[in-house]
């Protein structure tokens, strides 16, 4: 019998529920448009269940406090949009080099600066892969439906524990404002996975070293009786600074692998009408909505379109997205920015298949129309 | 052969610190560490965290949960690790520089929420991490590489500014006064609140020789020489008090902590466990 809890809810809180499901237990962050949401959600939501939320001064100490709450234990998260998540990008590259998980919500608004803060945008994509200084890991996923959001979060969650790296969680504002149905798993349909941690606590521990067989170190939390070290410092096994050139170059070449090697276990994808396309639009976030409406719109007048559903924006899906250009030799990209991920499908294809991009700046978002006349245009 | 203290609380194998010849705040690092002994705190419970700078290489050495952060924001990260687990005994190490200038606002909102945390700011009017530049500490017409013709800014009384942003203890020590410097740790740590620690540092390598204060042996004379203990400050004639600077404590109070109003609101609404 099927006896999930049925509602109309937001995206921002469909965010702060699957967070809860997932078991964050401590969020700190600053009030901004239009994430402002997820943080009310959790200072209503998390002392019911014992956890913990605090308003910080600024959008610095809300990503550190979060960096913080997760090294003490508990699994932490921060929602922000533009303008904070530029300011939270120190402490984001503090998070993957001392493999702190934790989650990073960005609900996006139009930009650069203050922009249109109550506009939607996708032009945070490029700033999530390399928005904090020097080579890092990311993992960023994006959603397009509040159900999605739900499910997204949980798994943003489980990555970043299961990878030890902070998560992104990239919305935008009309994901994160609408209002949709969605039905809540019960909380025994719900995959969690908790971070590892060490099991002897003795002269052996090192913070940062990687058992056999494993990802990554095993992760203790302050308090425990481990007096292990945190530094932002290039480091070595047990955590301590070292200026050597070889145990920096391992450092940051195991924490890049980490994502690398397993990336097949990240990336998320849906496909449509991929038989006998011949040309594939390839979206996330909320231009994915209309580019379904389109490419449906697009099948019943004729037009060989396929949908690509790209719910993992990095690491990118290349494998996926280079197997498809066997057969599809035209994508089409639309999004709200100026092509940033059009950019990357073209990396990655490099000539096997010509990359349109359709890309919208101005606060509005791209209708299904839009898309079908771009269609026209390039098939 | 090193000292029992060594042993109990430090990373032998981390030593010798890094820090120049002459440089005070090895002293204020055992002055810390010292005051943990006394107060026969449980190790596993300390937790030392400090953002970028000198002084900021001090959980390094020490043998207890250690957390080097971003520059300034040891406080903000220190927030979080004391909300998530308030059983901690949160102690952050901190700069003139690190706390009071890049790092500013997280210290009057620490202060402000008055959360159970111990700051410790290593002061050496200076920045030495990047070689002599002025920080909010430097006092006017003193010298620093990016102040070569004097510095036009004021100087910050961090006591005073903790103090009006709402730190329950306040209280300045000394490199020279080791005694007292142990004693007000012990005290600032004992506080439940926000406690902030001005450690006057010194060092010789940037501020002293940036500003003629001659070696390390000159500066701590000055220290010794210059300072005023607060207990005596109203007995003494004005005369007595120029240019000189005081010490001790200037607050010791008692206000809700944040951390455990926060556990209220939990005990109150919470439905599960």
């Amino acid at each position: 019998m099927n006896n999930r809890q049925v509602k109309l809810m937001q995206g921002n809180e469909a965010c702060v529920e699957g967070a809860l499901a997932a078991g964050m237990r401590f969020y700190a962050g600053y009030p901004i448009t239009p994430s402002t949401e997820i943080a009310e959600f959790c200072a209503q939501r998390l002392p019911l269940v014992g956890g913990k939320f605090i308003q910080m001064e600024d959008e610095i100490a809300g990503m550190a406090a979060t960096i913080g709450g997760s090294l003490a234990g508990l699994k932490s998260m921060t929602a922000t949009s533009g303008p904070g998540f530029s300011l939270k990008q120190e402490n984001i590259g503090y998070a993957a080099l001392t493999e702190v998980p934790c989650v990073v919500v960005d609900v996006q608004r139009a930009g650069p600066s203050t922009g249109l803060p109550t506009a939607p945008s996708q032009g945070d994509i490029m700033q999530a892969k390399w928005g904090t200084h020097g080579d890092h890991p990311v993992i960023a996923l994006s959603p397009t439906s509040v159900k999605e959001t739900f499910d997204l979060t949980v798994k943003a969650f489980n990555l970043s524990e299961k990878y030890r790296t902070p998560v992104f969680l990239m919305l935008d504002e009309i994901v994160g404002h609408m209002r949709e149905k969605i039905e809540i798993p019960n909380p025994d349909e719900i995959e969690i996975f908790d971070r590892v941690k060490p099991k002897v606590c003795d002269e052996s521990y090192r913070a940062y070293r990687v058992d056999e067989g494993q990802i990554v170190p095993p992760m203790a939390s302050f308090g425990e009786g481990f007096h292990f070290h945190v530094t932002g410092l290039m480091h070595d096994d047990y955590g301590f600074p070292s200026n050597d050139s070889g145990i920096a170059d391992k450092l940051l070449r195991r924490i890049m692998s980490k994502i690398s090697d397993n990336v097949d276990d990240i990336v998320l994808f849906e496909e449509e009408f991929i038989e006998d396309a011949e040309i594939l639009i390839l979206a996330y976030g909320c231009t994915y909505r209309s580019a379904r409406s389109a490419a449906k719109q697009a099948r019943a007048a004729g037009l060989k379109v396929g949908l690509f559903k790209a719910l993992t924006i990095w690491p990118f899906p290349e494998k996926r997205v280079k197997e498809l250009t066997k057969s599809i030799k035209k994508i089409l990209v639309p999004e709200l920015n100026l092509g940033q991920y059009a950019e990357e499908v073209e990396r990655v294809v490099k000539n096997d298949a010509e990359v349109y991009s359709l890309g919208k700046v101005n606060g509005e978002s791209i209708t299904p129309e839009e898309i079908l006349a771009k269609l026209r245009e390039v098939l | 052969m090193s000292s029992q203290l060594i042993k109990n609380n430090f990373r032998e194998d981390r030593l010798p610190h890094i820090w120049c010849p002459g440089c005070g705040h090895g002293i204020i690092m055992r002055s810390l560490a010292q005051a943990v002994e006394n107060l026969n705190l449980e190790k596993q419970k300390v937790c030392v965290i400090s953002g970028i700078g000198c002084s900021s290489r001090t959980p390094g050495y020490l043998d207890f949960n250690t957390l080097h952060t971003t520059h300034g924001r040891a406080l903000a990260f220190a927030t979080g690790v004391k909300l998530a687990n308030p059983e901690l005994k949160v102690i952050v190490v901190t700069g003139d520089g690190d706390c009071t200038a890049i790092g500013g606002n997280h210290l009057i909102h620490t202060a402000r929420r008055n959360i159970d945390i111990t700051a410790i700011v290593f002061n050496n009017n200076i920045y030495g991490m990047t070689g002599g530049q002025y920080s909010p500490t430097t006092p006017t017409n003193e010298f620093g590489t990016t102040a070569p013709f004097g510095n036009i800014d004021k100087a910050f009384d961090i006591c005073k500014l903790a103090d009006a942003a709402g730190a329950t203890y306040t209280a300045r020590g000394t490199a020279y006064h080791v005694n007292q410097l142990t004693k007000i740790i012990e005290n600032a740590i004992s506080n439940k609140g926000f406690s902030l620690v001005d450690a006057i540092s010194i060092c010789p390598t940037y501020y002293g020789r940036k500003n003629k204060k001659g070696a390390a042996v000159n500066m701590m004379n000055y220290l010794k020489d210059f300072a005023v203990d607060a207990k005596v400050v109203d007995k003494l004639p004005p005369e007595k008090l120029e240019n000189k600077f005081i010490i001790g404590e200037f607050k010791n109070t008692t206000e809700p902590e944040y951390t455990e109003e926060y556990m209220k609101i939990i005990k109150k609404y919470q439905k599960e466990r």
